[in-house]
């Protein structure tokens, strides 16, 4: 399967290169942006599917590719068969 | 008495340690390389500065995951003395053995410089040789050094004296204009509760002889020294028990 793996900083947690580039859309011409939260994006590929795959994956999220201390994850199954199932 | 300097991947710092260690009499530095997986032959472990594993996806993140790591966690339990200077904190901190996380900067640049730190806590391990309000002139250089705790931690981390250092400005004063990086309540140093953990942003390897402009840094190897001297007495007894 493939997964997406989304990983924002907390809304308590400074992201000034998000700020940095707010500033930068409000200087090209957008005033109206209010706020940037820059994160992560992965994409995934595992061999196999099941719901044990994804609970390890789980796992994985919040030892190795998040740091919940400042993070929050977003485990996405990627597009299967049409079908668009988000786990969280 | 034997002090353990791991090497990640990627660590530079290294050799700063090793030097500065070796160059305090009655202290001996060994490198241990990140795959090994026992300590048990030394009094100390010190995390080194560096980019181990390159900073990749977050800094620390990976090196957390090293065999050596186990050891340190273990003996950390145990209650062996850790230190970890700047890439070490990060992976202190990623460890989960240190509260907290360092982020980016809130300049967004890197930093060099030579900052001015005060000793909020005089007894513990690593500064019991300083008075309360020493000030020590150490360098700093990272990137993501901010150091960022959510209030209930902060809270816990000032109830418990476990903010060791903090950046002021010459006079001693905490002031915005002394943080180099945006660290929460300009904190430089935290250890843990049991206070045989402590990490820090700034280099005391860098600053341990007097031709590198301070030598305020030793304060700490030698602090370091001076508690596992007064404690072996009841260790020994320990290991005889053991």
């Amino acid at each position: 399967m493939k997964v997406k793996v989304l990983v924002m900083p907390k809304a308590a947690v400074l992201d000034p290169q998000g700020n940095a580039v707010r500033d930068a859309m409000r200087h090209l011409g957008m005033p109206e942006v209010r706020s940037v939260r820059i994160g992560k994006y992965m994409e995934i590929e595992v061999d196999g599917e099941n719901g044990e795959l994804e609970s390890r994956l789980h796992g994985l999220c919040r030892d190795l590719l998040s740091n919940p201390v400042i993070e929050d994850y977003e485990l996405q199954k990627a597009e299967v068969r049409g079908r668009r199932s988000q786990v969280q | 008495m034997k002090f353990a300097v791991i090497q990640f991947p990627g660590s530079n710092c290294d050799q700063d340690c090793i030097a500065a260690i070796n160059g305090l009499e009655g202290l001996r530095a060994e490198y241990v390389w990140h795959k090994q997986t026992s300590l048990d032959d030394f009094d100390a472990i010190i995390l080194p500065g560096g980019f181990a594993y390159g900073d990749y996806l977050r800094c620390g993140a990976i090196a957390r995951f090293s065999p050596i790591m186990q050891a340190v966690a273990s003996d950390a339990r145990a209650g062996k003395l850790v230190l970890g200077t700047c890439n070490g904190f990060q992976i202190l901190c990623e460890a989960g053995l240190l509260p907290g996380a360092l982020v980016r900067n809130r300049s967004l640049r890197f930093v060099c410089n030579i900052v001015t730190t005060r000793v909020e806590v005089d007894d513990s391990p690593f500064t019991h040789g300083c008075p309360k309000r020493t000030l020590l002139r150490l360098p700093v250089a990272h990137g993501e050094g901010c150091f960022f705790a959510d209030p209930e931690t902060l809270r816990e981390l000032n109830d418990n004296r476990q903010v060791i250092l903090r950046y002021t400005d010459s006079r001693g004063c905490i002031v915005p204009e002394a943080n180099p990086n945006g660290s929460v309540e300009n904190i430089a140093g935290i250890c843990n509760r049991k206070r045989n953990v402590f990490g820090l942003m700034p280099h005391p390897d860098r600053a341990s002889d007097a031709r590198l402009g301070s030598t305020d840094g030793a304060k700490i190897f030698q602090s370091m020294m001076n508690t596992i001297s007064a404690n072996s007495a009841t260790s020994e007894r320990a290991k005889q028990v053991a």
